[in-house]
């Protein structure tokens, strides 16, 4: 009976996030009361910029560490990356929001930085266990997010809609995993794939069952179709920077424990899996498109639109070769900083009170606020797929491993969706360039850290489709240790 | 003859517990009351935990009934005494279609399991728990979970925290 | 000697499987809220179940360890979810799924 090798370093940028969360809630205790309390925002801004710096020297070591259940290999990393910039741009809104909304307590931003610590997990886990666990710390913080403004019946909804709902697809999850279990007598997911390949368990009907429940359990986390339903309730419903945090870190970390599961786990399954996720790609992105084009809560539309690129991704996912998989890793970096930008955009043209998120809002917005409506256009645009945008270069990646895996079905229908898309981000577009507005909005105030987030998304979202090379050339080096 | 004894002895408790475990969820989920559905509930999960025993594993017994029946339930039967939700409005049997849809899948899913779990036995790799061993794991349990596991078993505990924290935020009055 | 057969890991099983599935078609049908989340926690328990008795035929600690993190997240579940509830129902004096329809379900 002995500890196994404790090597804190390993985990160093989890610690941090875990520390600062602890000391926000602390902070928020012992400050006095009735002030704005934006303080807390930096602080947790910190937190989460350390724990970035913490991360880069874990770059190419590749070390394992907890008797093997956490990784810190090039996957992992590459993914918290992500998420940390997908918490900083997330807090950046913040300090401008959650006051606004009366919600800029400490305890607001703990949740968030816990929610990070569970994408995290998510993304290192090796082991079922820590999966778990992390996609569970994860989710509940967001169940309470989505929940923050008691004070408004959407948003309650939304939290209760969430919950009950994530609630069930964890049993789905869960009974996977059993099986999984059962059959390989292991939770690590390197000893289920060499089990099932030394024992020659192809059509155990055991783990066939349990790639139904994962793919159940996983489509509820990343809002695929037929498990999209609570998507749009739920986006429109929470707080927006919730919903930003959502879309993004929700997405990015159900991803990547999808990928890890099934790529690392069970590639055996391989053939088995591509003809079931050939066709929810192709529902998820038909569906998510072409819902989008009805709606009028820019919120909602957004909500469709995230379904859609979940379409995208799976696109890649069925393709299932290195292009693909280093393609799934650029299209959410790419897409967390568009869809966080046009976020952004959403709670800069709102004000207490009064959030302005029908579609009719943006009218005229181009005449009004220029440079609002430009950076709106950019991330529009680059959801869109036009070059040279992030988007784009994502899209581009995505479709090029479906037609290099011999998928072109899948990648005309995903081109053909993409062209879908374009009309409802440019009816956005056309309104805030070509319409009269239908009415005024004024009294906005832009304030300096979401106006920042904006720009860092802006620069991003530029970065990534001029000079994709770079990190699509990281991203091919982290997956190296997945297939 | 004393072992064939005691391994229909072990039938019997099964059969009856299984039994009895099937027939109190079907009324949790039929109960019009939530008080008595929860109550069910508390049925139910003391017959597992009976079965947690005859699968030699006391601990996950004892926690059973002390922390799912004994706490969560508990607290579930509380906010329904609170919130004097005690008889569900049911305005007619609404029949709606994706609820059809819904059960004839979950029915679907349902023989899929049967058929997974009768055509092949656990196939997973067999460890060194021999029954004797694993009999008393309390003390094996405590061992795994502050050594091998004790990273999960810190995650864990931030899980708590963050549940405390949600809860409390949550609930409280309006400032 | 006639021996009696010990109980098979697969009858364990089926109950599981039985269990979960009652668990979700009264989580599918059910209207009140409080009760398609018991409807969720018996799922959980099936859950548990069959990690116990794989833990047991398979002689392994993983299962037990494994289920006692599902109750724990179950405990954790619980602590949030009746929150939502309690705060559900002091802004729409109700828990009952169909109507909490503000928003398009």
């Amino acid at each position: 009976m002995k500890l196994p090798d404790i090597d804190l370093y390993l985990i160093a940028p989890e610690i941090i996030i875990t520390v600062f969360g602890f000391l926000v809630l602390l902070v928020d205790v012992f400050a006095p009361k009735g002030e704005k309390k934006g303080y807390l925002g930096v602080l947790s801004l910190l937190g989460v910029a350390i724990a970035f710096f913490y991360t880069l020297p874990l770059v190419g070591t590749g070390k394992t560490g907890f008797v093997e259940m956490f990784a810190a290999d090039g996957f992992a990393i590459f993914f918290k990356i992500t998420i940390l910039i997908i918490a900083f741009l997330t807090l950046l809104i913040s300090i401008g929001y959650a006051p606004r909304e009366g919600i800029g307590f400490g305890e607001y931003y703990a949740l968030i930085l816990f929610a990070t610590f569970g994408m995290m997990l998510m993304a290192a886990g090796t082991h079922l266990i820590i999966i778990f666990l992390g996609l569970e710390t994860m989710s509940i913080s967001i169940y309470v997010l989505a929940g923050m403004l008691r004070g408004d019946q959407k948003s309650v909804e939304s939290a209760f809609k969430y919950f009950l709902l994530g609630a069930f697809a964890t049993g789905f999850l869960l009974y996977g995993i059993a099986f999984l279990y059962g059959a390989t007598g292991s939770l690590y997911l390197k000893n289920i794939a060499s089990y099932i390949g030394s024992k020659n368990l192809l059509n155990h009907p055991m783990l066939l069952m349990s790639l139904a429940f994962l793919t159940i359990g996983f489509g509820f986390k990343i809002a695929s179709v037929p498990f999209h339903m609570w998507t749009p309730d739920v986006y429109e419903g929470a707080p927006t920077s919730v919903t930003a945090f959502m879309a993004t870190g929700v997405k990015a970390a159900g991803f990547s424990a999808l990928l890890r599961v099934f790529f690392t786990a069970l590639p055996a399954f391989q053939p088995d899996w591509t003809s079931i996720m050939w066709l929810i790609a192709v529902a998820t992105m038909t569906f998510g498109n072409i819902i989008a084009i009805s709606q009028n809560n820019i919120k909602r539309m957004l909500a469709y639109s995230s379904i859609a690129h979940a379409g995208y991704i799976l696109v890649a996912f069925v393709a299932g070769n290195k292009l693909g998989t280093s393609g799934i890793l650029f299209y959410l970096m790419a897409y967390a900083f568009m869809n966080l930008g046009a976020f952004t955009c959403v709670i800069l043209l709102g004000k207490k009170g009064e959030e302005n998120t029908l579609i009719t809002d943006y009218a005229g917005l181009g005449f009004k606020y220029p440079l609002l409506a430009a950076s709106m256009t950019v991330f529009l645009l680059s959801m869109a797929g036009i070059p040279p945008l992030g988007g784009f270069m994502a899209k581009f990646y995505v479709f090029s491993a479906a037609v290099e895996a011999k998928f072109y079905w899948l990648a005309v229908l995903g081109m053909i969706n993409s062209a879908i898309s374009v009309y409802y981000y440019l009816r956005v577009t056309v309104l805030m360039y070509f319409r009269e507005p239908e009415r005024e909005i004024t009294g906005l105030s832009f304030s300096p850290a979401p106006t920042l987030a904006l720009i860092l998304a802006l620069i991003g979202t530029f970065y990534l489709g001029i000079f994709p090379s770079n990190v699509l050339s990281f991203a091919q080096k982290s997956i190296a240790g997945l297939m | 003859m004393a072992e064939n004894f005691g391994i229909l002895f072990q039938w019997l408790i099964f059969l009856g517990m299984a039994f009895v475990s099937i027939v109190a969820s079907l009324l949790v989920i039929t109960r019009k009351n939530p008080i008595h559905s929860a109550l069910f509930m508390v049925l139910t999960l003391l017959c597992v935990a009976v079965l947690y025993i005859l699968l030699y594993s006391p601990f996950i017994a004892i926690i059973q009934v002390v922390v799912y029946a004994g706490a969560i339930v508990m607290l579930i039967v509380f906010i329904i005494m609170l919130l004097d939700l005690e008889v569900e409005l049911r305005s007619k049997m609404k029949v709606v279609y994706s609820k059809i849809v819904g059960v004839f899948l979950a029915l679907l899913f349902l023989f899929g399991l049967l058929y997974s779990v009768v055509a092949k036995p656990p196939t997973g790799e067999i460890g060194s728990l021999t029954p004797d061993r694993m009999a008393n794991n309390v003390k094996t349990v405590g061992e795994s979970l502050f050594t091998d596991y004790v990273f999960p078993f810190e995650i864990s505990a931030i899980l708590l925290t963050v549940a405390i924290i949600g809860a409390v935020i949550l609930s409280k009055k309006r400032t | 000697m006639w021996v009696v057969p010990t109980i098979p890991p697969a009858l364990y099983l089926i109950l599981s499987g039985i269990l979960f599935m009652i668990g979700v078609i009264g989580a599918i049908t059910r209207r009140n809220a409080i009760v398609v989340f018991i409807c969720i926690e018996l799922m959980l328990n099936a859950v548990n179940l069959s990690f116990i008795t794989f833990s047991r035929f398979l002689q392994s600690i993983d299962g037990v360890i494994f289920a006692f993190f599902v109750m724990a997240v179950a405990a954790a579940e619980a602590a949030v979810g009746l929150a939502i509830f309690v705060m559900l129902y002091r802004s729409r004096e109700t828990v009952n799924v169909d109507e909490v329809n503000l928003l398009k379900w």
